[in-house]
């Protein structure tokens, strides 16, 4: 079980941050109410109500093309860790996997999909 | 640090890498085209099809190209379902070029879906290693999804799509549980490492619950009763050549990964699975046919028809071995070429806002247009199994497999189903010939794609009947490949 200790040692590190963060801001920040200020999210869909009322597509479209993008991420950060060692090799293949995703992107873009209105 | 870099080799993927790159190139030239040119597409489409499956016929039987660490593997058995597939797809395209028009189906992603539905199907049969089978069917399904539901101005299409779509992704759930079930039975995801551990320790209660999985999920993708009931609604609300192109291809395909698992990596403990899948088999040609007898919607009585064909490959399946592996693939190809077939009739009867799908449209047929009404009953007796045509020798070399196994009750059922199916195919050659046409309806000319799309079924159809030795020792060469 040794190996899992560092895990352990992250986990809690994590969570007293997290902890000290919360406490530190209740305590030492300054506080304005307004009624849209108390709300749980300030913008985006009303956050309760009926499930079966109808909301607009577009963020469904924003929440698809959120993930696109954070899983490119997940590969990029990993890949750039390793750089130097995978040469030329790494590099091109990032570059085609990243293609992929720019003719993904153009498409989106041309079909607007990233206007907001 | 030293990384050791995975042996590459890129020819094993060159089919798959062609259909990728066809399908992005017709997805980013549909964004600046102009509206009455979305034909080219198509036809970039099918040059990008017939390269590939070029390609793919170039690399077959060259066994050593395994790549990507032994996740990836165009052996003949690959080459042979790739040239299935761009067989499929290319029929579709062809009957796509004219229906796309009466449908009036206006979004130039039709055709790069209908590419990266082919490029999850070429991964899923070349792959060798469970979780890129799984991916290679998520890339498919999830173009065929979009597919089913691409008719936006018909409600029942958007019907097919969301039905296809949660049923589907529960199927996807079962499997993925399966292949997690049966990393956790063998120590791996790879096949060739599970054959391994199944060949030397047998198999193990977790192993059994991995296999039953696997076949709910497989069981999803190819129809088979009890996991049939989403077939007939999503094949009924689809556009026509989506629905051939999934009752054929997807079939394939999942076929492909389906029986290079079990009859080749689990084959070692075939004894626990033929059982389960003997029932299967049973129930799915009984219920497939006589279901499809009450039917009066042609592409529903299709539907059902599927499902029974997907009874009567599992037949194949249930027999295993060279023979049973042989009169699968081989069977594959036949129920291609004639289901692609009929539903290029029923395309070309369609007309602009009225489908024509009712059984009653096909009176009188045979004498307004006598080459689409002989092309249909072509198909109609093939789908039957009337020799001399390809059904025919398709059921033939299947029965004999299961015969020769031993499996003679199965053999009797499926020839039992045979006859019930006379009655609902032989029902349309007879509505075509025997009944007077209520309406005259002008037809399309049948000198176009989809004139060439029948064309090309029906010769498919006759000639391998015909001559089945050759396309059958082909099958037989590539499921040996699995070695």
């Amino acid at each position: 079980m040794d190996q899992y200790v560092p895990v352990l040692i992250a986990l809690i590190l994590g969570g007293v941050v997290a902890l000290v963060m919360t406490f530190a801001s209740t305590m030492l920040g300054v506080k304005t109410h307004s009624a849209v200020k108390d709300e749980p999210f300030e913008c985006g869909n009303p956050p309760s109500g009926s499930a079966w009322g109808r909301f607009s597509v577009k963020f469904y479209l924003a929440a698809i093309l959120f993930i696109v993008f954070d899983v490119e991420v997940v590969f990029l950060y990993p890949w750039a860790v390793v750089f130097r060692q995978l040469g030329l090799f790494g590099f091109i293949a990032m570059l085609l996997f990243v293609l992929v995703l720019v003719v993904g992107l153009v498409y989106e873009v041309k079909k607007g999909g990233l206007e907001s209105t | 640090m030293d990384m050791t870099l995975p042996a590459v080799n890129w020819l094993s993927v060159l089919p798959t890498l062609l259909l990728s790159v066809t399908g992005m190139l017709a997805l980013f030239w549909d964004i600046w085209m102009k509206d009455d040119e979305r034909s080219l597409l198509g036809w970039l489409s099918l040059t990008g099809i017939v390269v590939t499956a070029l390609c793919s016929w170039l690399l077959w039987g060259q066994n050593d190209v395994e790549s990507f660490s032994g996740m990836f593997a165009l052996d003949a058995y690959a080459v042979f379902f790739h040239l299935v597939f761009c067989l499929v797809a290319g029929l579709t395209v062809l009957m796509s070029l004219t229906y796309l028009e009466t449908a009036e189906i206006r979004h130039g992603e039709y055709y790069a879906l209908i590419l990266f539905a082919t490029v999850g199907m070429t991964v899923m049969a070349a792959a060798t290693d469970l979780i890129l089978i799984f991916l290679g069917l998520e890339t498919m399904s999830i173009a065929v999804y979009v597919l089913a539901g691409i008719w936006r101005q018909h409600l029942t299409s958007h019907e097919a799509a969301l039905k296809y779509f949660l049923l589907g992704a529960f199927a996807s759930g079962f499997l993925l549980y399966g292949i997690a079930l049966i990393y956790g039975a063998t120590g791996s995801v790879q096949l060739g490492p599970i054959a391994e551990h199944v060949g030397a320790q047998g198999s193990s209660p977790l192993l059994l619950i991995g296999m039953g999985l696997l076949i709910v999920g497989f069981g999803f993708k190819v129809a088979a009763v009890p996991f049939h009931v989403w077939t007939p609604d999503v094949y009924q609300g689809s556009p026509t050549t989506v629905t051939a192109f999934m009752a054929v291809g997807v079939k394939a395909a999942a076929f492909a990964a389906f029986a290079r698992i079990f009859l080749h990596t689990l084959g070692a403990v075939h004894t626990d699975w033929q059982g389960i899948l003997w029932v299967v088999a049973a129930l799915t040609m009984t219920v497939g046919n006589i279901t499809a007898l009450v039917q009066h919607n042609i592409k529903r009585m299709l539907a059902y028809s599927s499902i029974a064909h997907a009874g009567y490959l599992l037949v194949a399946m249930v027999a295993g071995k060279e023979l049973g592996g042989a009169a699968l693939m081989y069977y594959l190809v036949a129920y291609g070429l004639m289901n692609l077939g009929a539903f290029g009739v029923v395309v070309a009867v369609g007309r602009k806002g009225e489908p024509h799908e009712e059984l009653d449209d096909y009176a009188g047929l045979g004498f307004r247009h006598p080459a689409l009404g002989m092309a249909m009953t072509v198909f109609m007796l093939s789908l039957t199994g009337v020799p001399p045509l390809v059904g025919f020798t398709g059921k033939f070399y299947i029965f004999s497999a299961a015969v020769q196994a031993g499996y003679i009750w199965l053999a009797i059922i499926g020839v039992l189903n045979s006859v019930v199916s006379a009655y609902y195919y032989i029902r349309v050659v007879v509505n075509m010939y025997m009944r007077e046409g209520e309406a005259i309806v002008e037809l399309p000319s049948l000198r176009s794609a989809l004139g060439a799309a029948i064309l090309i079924a029906a010769i498919g159809t006759v000639l391998m009947g015909v001559f089945p030795s050759a396309s059958m020792s082909w099958a037989g060469a590539s499921f040996l490949s699995l070695g």
